[in-house]
């Protein structure tokens, strides 16, 4: 039903949530995208905002108090999060791309062996650390404070 | 190589040096509780004693402009690579490609005209 049948990405956006019978890999793919939009959203307003810090502690305080409340607070640690996941997932896609740890091409045939016995556990791993990353920042973020 | 092929080799490249970069402004910002770097004044990392401290030292000022580049670059091609997978017309890519252009420069300039007068305004501490 959701095949291409030649027409170039002609499942647009919506390819991102579903796409028939896909590994799990794709919705890491998802994930990156959403993860890696998040970022830039809040990258673009925190270079604005921290200009501040040139116009000395006055204008720094008041902004930095603008953007205090838990409601914040909570949303940067979304960002944190948003970071741990992007930025694991992003090395293990340059070692990937780069066809570093994946061993020798092989036929792509039925069970695909490269992309079960190599690219999952590498899938794994990626998500252990960033999933390790994100209880770490919690902690720092809500509880060691 | 072909253009994009240059242009998604750079996007790799600059994701690499992002997260050295990004993961020491995230340990300093974010793990301050835990770690504890870089916030020479105490408290916490935000506190303008630390800020100020920060701005004015060679290595965070290098280093915030070196992110702050590849980051902008890597942002806004990912998001390019993202709008032309959804087949724009050719005219509104050209178009779409320069809003990004002068968007991403003007950032640029904005974050490295205050890490600069941070930088130098040595009244700040």
């Amino acid at each position: 039903m959701l095949e291409a049948n030649g027409h170039p990405n002609r499942l647009g956006i919506l390819g991102w949530l579903a796409g028939g019978r896909w590994g799990p890999d794709r919705y890491l793919y998802t994930l990156h995208r959403v993860t890696g939009l998040g970022l830039l959203f809040y990258f673009v307003l925190h270079i604005v905002l921290t200009t501040s810090r040139a116009f000395g502690q006055a204008a720094w305080e008041q902004s930095m108090a603008w953007v205090s409340g838990p409601l914040f607070v909570f949303g940067e640690y979304l960002v944190f999060a948003a970071f741990a996941f992007h930025a694991v997932n992003g090395l293990r896609l340059v070692f990937a791309e780069l066809g570093f740890g994946i061993g020798k091409p092989i036929e792509p045939v039925y069970p695909y062996q490269t992309a079960l016995d190599i690219q999952r556990p590498w899938m794994v791993l990626t998500l252990i650390v960033a999933a390790t990353l994100m209880v770490v920042g919690a902690l720092d973020f809500f509880v060691w404070q | 190589m072909m253009r994009d092929q240059k242009l998604w080799t750079w996007h790799l490249a600059a994701g690499v040096i992002i997260l050295l970069l990004l993961g020491l402004h995230m340990a300093i910002m974010h793990l301050d509780a835990l770690l504890g770097i870089f916030i020479p004044a105490g408290g916490h990392s935000i506190d303008w004693g630390n800020v100020a401290a920060r701005s004015q030292s060679l290595f965070f000022g290098v280093t915030y402009v070196l992110l702050l580049g590849t980051a902008l670059f890597h942002g806004f091609y990912g998001l390019r690579n993202i709008l032309f997978e959804l087949n724009p017309a050719p005219p509104l890519q050209r178009s779409l490609s320069w809003v990004l252009i002068v968007v991403g420069l003007g950032l640029f300039v904005l974050g490295t005209w205050a890490a600069w007068t941070s930088f130098q305004n040595t009244n700040l501490v």
